[in-house]
């Protein structure tokens, strides 16, 4: 795919009118998830800025602050606090109508680092109205286990490959259109989790001491996107994805939105999202014995499910003529709220027999997710 | 392979002779509006994309692939 992609990318004639890099920026977010007795927030920073008409540097950092109560926590662990800190830099270099991407990043938690790098090429085409990508990334991660001491770092080798393609279809109107396949390689389990067998004939429960998942995953995506304008200062939007892996978890996910601005300084968001996927081959809410299979797991993000996300943003703009070195700025106020329902995956927070599994209840519940932030053009 | 061939020559003819901009540029004031970006707010976004990779079993092809306005 990615070497069909190139020699398409060296055939387009690329003509007329230069691309430019983005503007120089920088956003500063607190953000907050709150959902099913997890809460996550905190700050995340990122900064644009251009060493001349060719070069542009950004950099970022985020930190995740997490309190975690979960399911999955209380009833195999206990409750607990962490956080994860994730930094990253990287460079856009422009020539004529093709921009060259680098950059990479690093995430630490106590019991889990990540380093990933990424290179992408972006060509612009007839007048700058196409636009292909093509990006590759390369992770290298690794697993730890804080509550045990004999458990040996587990590596993880990750990577991607991504093409991409927009396009303006006429004066009111642009779509585009991407692909990713994301392979992986290494110990793609939690550590913490474990499936949950029946025992002594159906009579008892019990957890194992970690799931066991497949070694390896690849799974592919396919999505387009479109948004059209309307007159005067309004458009609509909308966007399909589906998603495979060789996990058995197929997926879609749709969305649609509407954004408006009133007069120079307002702008407002309203979108609906729905998601639903079916569930790996190897989860289970409970299996029927010890070792029923090669491979088990009972992660609910890997269990058939749906949700559904309703999303409010509104945004206003400050300094429009500029101040000192500013060019201008936008506070931002964004709000989605999601609810998950479980198909096969239950609530076991009390059940403390076995007779009780048939009568536990699917899990549902609410997420709440805010994004407050500034951005600042200079 | 006798499309292939076509397609190849297609598009070599066409870097021979420049292809008019459908959209001229006069006409892209309604692309170049905030309400037309796909990514609109990188770092909302890629937090946004951060929330759904760590609780949905799918991941990939989420956001643009960049530009596309022909506003430049």
């Amino acid at each position: 795919m990615f070497k069909r992609g190139l020699t398409l990318l060296l055939l387009l004639p690329a003509i007329v009118q230069a691309a430019v890099l983005p503007e120089d920026r920088v956003d500063l977010l607190y953000h907050s998830y709150d959902g099913q007795d997890v809460e996550v927030n905190g700050p995340s920073f990122l900064v644009r800025k251009s060493l001349s008409p060719n070069v542009s540097l950004t950099a970022n950092y985020y930190v995740d602050n997490i309190t975690s109560a979960s399911i999955d926590v209380v009833t195999q662990g206990s409750k607990y606090t962490e956080n994860r800190r994730e930094g990253g830099i990287g460079a856009d270099f422009l020539y004529e109508d093709t921009t060259f991407t680098v950059g990479i990043s690093n995430s630490e938690e106590n019991d889990y680092s990540a380093t990933t790098s990424w290179f992408g090429l972006t060509q612009e085409f007839f007048g700058g109205l196409s636009t292909l990508s093509l990006g590759y990334g390369r992770g290298s991660d690794e697993v730890r286990r804080n509550d045990d001491p004999d458990f040996e770092p587990q590596d993880v080798d990750r990577r991607s490959y991504r093409l991409g393609f927009t396009q303006v279809l006429s004066k009111n109107a642009v779509m585009g259109a991407s692909w990713e396949t994301i392979s992986d390689e290494g110990y793609l389990n939690n550590p913490y989790r474990g499936y949950r067998f029946l025992t002594n004939t159906g009579a008892g429960f019990a957890f194992s001491d970690e799931e066991i998942y497949p070694g390896t995953r690849t799974s592919n995506a396919a999505s387009v996107r479109g948004r059209y304008f309307l007159a005067p200062d309004a458009s609509v939007h909308a966007e399909y994805r589906y998603f495979s892996d060789d996990w058995d978890i197929r997926a879609h996910n749709i969305e649609f939105g509407y954004t408006r601005r009133w007069g120079e300084r307002w702008l407002g968001e309203v979108g609906y999202r729905y998601y639903t996927q079916t569930g790996s081959d190897f989860f289970s809410n409970v299996f029927a014995f010890e070792n029923a299979q090669n491979f088990m797991g009972r992660d609910k993000e890997y269990s058939p499910f749906d949700n559904h996300t309703l999303r409010f943003g509104a945004s206003y703009q400050f300094l429009p003529d500029g101040w000192w070195r500013l060019n201008s700025g936008t506070i931002n106020l964004n709000y989605d709220f999601i609810r998950f329902s479980y198909d096969e995956y239950t609530d076991n927070t009390n059940t403390t027999d076995a007779s009780q599994i048939p009568n536990e209840k699917l899990l549902e519940y609410d997420a709440h997710v805010l994004r407050l932030f500034i951005s600042i053009w200079f | 392979m006798k499309s292939v061939f076509l397609i190849l020559l297609l598009l070599g003819s066409s870097a021979c002779t420049q292809v008019e901009p459908w959209v001229k540029p006069y006409e892209r004031a309604n692309l170049a509006d905030p309400v037309m970006l796909f990514e609109r707010d990188p770092i909302s976004d890629s937090y946004m994309h951060h929330v759904r990779e760590a609780r949905e079993g799918a991941r990939g092809a989420a956001g643009s692939a960049g530009g596309g306005c022909g506003c430049n």
